[in-house]
């Protein structure tokens, strides 16, 4: 069977001022469906730029990248959105939910793009909300949560629309060590229980524990 | 309908800003109401003109009279199917400052003239038949809390009686009104029987203020005013014919050209609206370019990010702008009441709604536009990393 991500020969550089900086330098990686896997690495290695291309939020220079057999990098900007939000959910460090919305809706924001009823969609979000622990949350302001709770909302937020693949970039950076464990454990259930396959970026050892595998990145190059 | 809410939430995210930016839209769009009605008063004379209709006036003022004789002349004239006239008598009542004015016609002619001014049958009648009859139009009447049946006692600025009084009495037999808010500011006059005025005045028996003549075809109108003007050529009486909107046209522009003055007023007030909006509108958009980010990286598209941010702006326009029109219409009531009909009746109009819709939607894309394309340019990983 094949691997769900194939990343093949990917190279990225970015231009700062005048001075173009390759960031990964002919990367290979594949991550086998429902693994559990971290990236890890030094500041500048180039683990949360491979992350990004990974979850088509970014386009390689060269090389392919594919998941669950579709060459992301040949999408038009409109084919990969609508590719992101059926296949990718995104967990960040620093939660990334609307200030504005309740957590319900933060959690319902990608069921928008769906031509799901009202109804469903609040149904669905409840459901997401109560597998992180959170349904009687639902209300709530993420001003009014503690960190760890916002990052279970923007968990139940990346699993709602049941997407294929779980990107998390330093998912336990901004939080205590007692819930950092909480959210690892969350997502180590989410793989384990609901095969949500997992490629997190993380520089801690604690958090990388919880991965099947890890590898290390180090100025653009897998070591 | 499914984003309103997220659009909604996104523009009361800073309330305190986004309440004083509708208010300023507000103001802006409420003066534009404001200001529209005011000038559609003054232009509605132009407005409810009727193309096949024309005014003949001596030649070189409106204040010299014409000779009655002119009429059966005038009637002959290929084209021309009706013929009317009127003469001004100027009025007060009771005191120097409730003048209005007061014409002097032919009832069933003048009448016959205007369809669109409403009468009751029975007092159209009666206005034929009274000699020293008179009707008043409605808000006129309202003011002065007249009835039909009553004397009405006036006092004229130019006319003396054979006597040498400037006081007349006539019999007030009907009320004149128009549904048209436009048409109805036309009203507010009296009408007094010519037949007794003529005979009755110290001077000027057998001349008249001015002739309305009605032709046939609206395509014939200049050729028919010229044929009018040529007929009384070297006479002592020559004439000035012209379609009635050129001469309410002509007229209202004695005050001053009140069209491009409002124009230029409401040009300065939605620039500066323009400038405001779109600093804040940009300012908030920058705020929250991670957000924006975000919704990219769940899936919204360049474009339906975009329409998001064009469609707050639009949004925010049109918050205020509909509470600013309601605001105008609320007003008018009041205003009207304040100028005691003295000043046609502002009012609304439904063109005036238009041009508010036109407004909005062009300056929600104006204040819109700009950062919805900034929006529309960013890479997620670039917005993002406001976030890390």
């Amino acid at each position: 069977m094949s691997a769900l991500v194939e990343v093949r020969d990917v190279t990225k550089t970015y231009r700062r001022g005048g001075e173009t900086i390759e960031v990964l330098h002919g990367i290979d990686l594949d991550i086998p469906r429902g693994d559990f896997v971290a990236l890890m690495g030094p500041s500048g290695s180039g683990k949360t730029t491979l992350l990004n291309l990974i979850g088509g939020l970014d386009a390689p220079n060269s090389g392919s990248i594919t998941v669950d057999g579709q060459r992301i990098e040949r999408l038009s900007s409109g084919a990969l959105a609508r590719w992101r939000a059926a296949n990718v959910g995104f967990v960040f460090q620093f939660y990334s939910l609307l200030p504005v919305l309740s957590a319900q809706k933060n959690v319902e924001l990608p069921l928008l793009l769906t031509s799901l009823s009202a109804a469903e969609r609040r149904r669905r979000a409840e459901i997401a909300l109560t597998l992180v622990g959170l349904r009687d949350r639902a209300r709530h302001k993420p001003k009014e949560l503690s960190g760890g709770q916002e990052q279970r909302v923007a968990i139940a937020r990346a699993i709602v629309s049941d997407p294929t693949l779980l990107v998390c970039d330093e998912p336990t950076g901004d939080l205590d060590r007692a819930t950092a464990h909480e959210i690892m454990t969350l997502l180590s259930m989410l793989n384990r229980d609901h095969g949500k396959p997992i490629v997190m970026v993380t520089h801690d050892p604690k958090a990388a524990e919880y991965a099947q595998r890890r590898f290390e990145l180090d100025k653009g190059l897998l070591v | 309908m499914k984003y309103l809410p997220l659009l909604w939430a996104q523009l009361f995210r800073k309330k305190a800003r986004t309440i004083l930016t509708v208010l300023s839209v507000v103001v802006a769009f409420l003066l534009f109401g404001l200001l529209e009605a005011v000038q559609m008063a003054f232009e509605s004379g132009a407005d409810s003109a009727d193309a096949k209709r024309l005014l003949t006036i001596a030649r070189y003022s409106i204040i010299e009279p014409l000779p009655m004789s002119y009429a059966p002349r005038l009637e002959r004239v290929p084209g021309v199917v009706a013929v009317a006239w009127a003469d001004w008598f100027g009025a007060r009542y009771q005191n120097e400052s409730n003048a209005f004015p007061v014409f002097a016609v032919d009832p069933a002619r003048y009448l016959d003239m205007y369809p669109e001014f409403e009468i009751a049958p029975a007092q159209r009648d009666a206005f034929v038949k009274t000699r020293t009859g008179a009707v008043a139009g409605r808000r006129l009447a309202e003011r002065y809390g007249w009835k039909v049946g009553q004397k009405l006692p006036i006092a004229s600025e130019i006319h003396t009686r054979t006597d040498g009084s400037l006081d007349w009495e006539f019999d007030l037999v009907g009320i004149i009104d128009a549904e048209d808010p436009a048409v109805r500011g036309n009203t507010d006059m009296v009408l007094v029987n010519v037949a007794y005025f003529d005979e009755a005045r110290q001077f000027g028996r057998g001349k008249t203020g001015w002739y309305i003549i009605r032709v046939a075809d609206a395509e014939q109108a200049r050729r028919i005013a010229a044929e009018i003007d040529q007929m009384f050529m070297n006479s002592p009486d020559e004439t000035k014919t012209q379609p009635e909107k050129e001469f309410a046209v002509g007229f209202a522009k004695q005050i001053g050209d009140l069209g491009a003055l409002v124009t230029r007023i409401l040009i300065a007030v939605f620039f500066t609206i323009l400038i405001l909006t779109g600093n804040t509108m940009a300012q908030a958009i920058r705020e929250r370019i991670p957000e924006l980010a975000i919704l990219k990286t769940v899936g919204f598209s360049d474009r339906a990010v975009t329409a998001l941010v064009l469609g707050e702006a639009l949004l925010l326009i049109a918050i205020g702008g509909a509470l600013g029109m309601t605001a105008a219409v609320a007003l008018m009531p009041s205003l009207n009441e304040a100028t005691g009909g003295r000043f046609p009746p502002l009012y609304v109009a439904p063109t005036t709604w238009l041009l508010a819709a036109g407004l909005v939607a062009a300056l929600g894309l104006a204040v819109g536009l700009p950062p919805a394309l900034r929006v529309n340019w960013l890479r997620i990983v670039d917005g993002l990393a406001g976030h890390r």
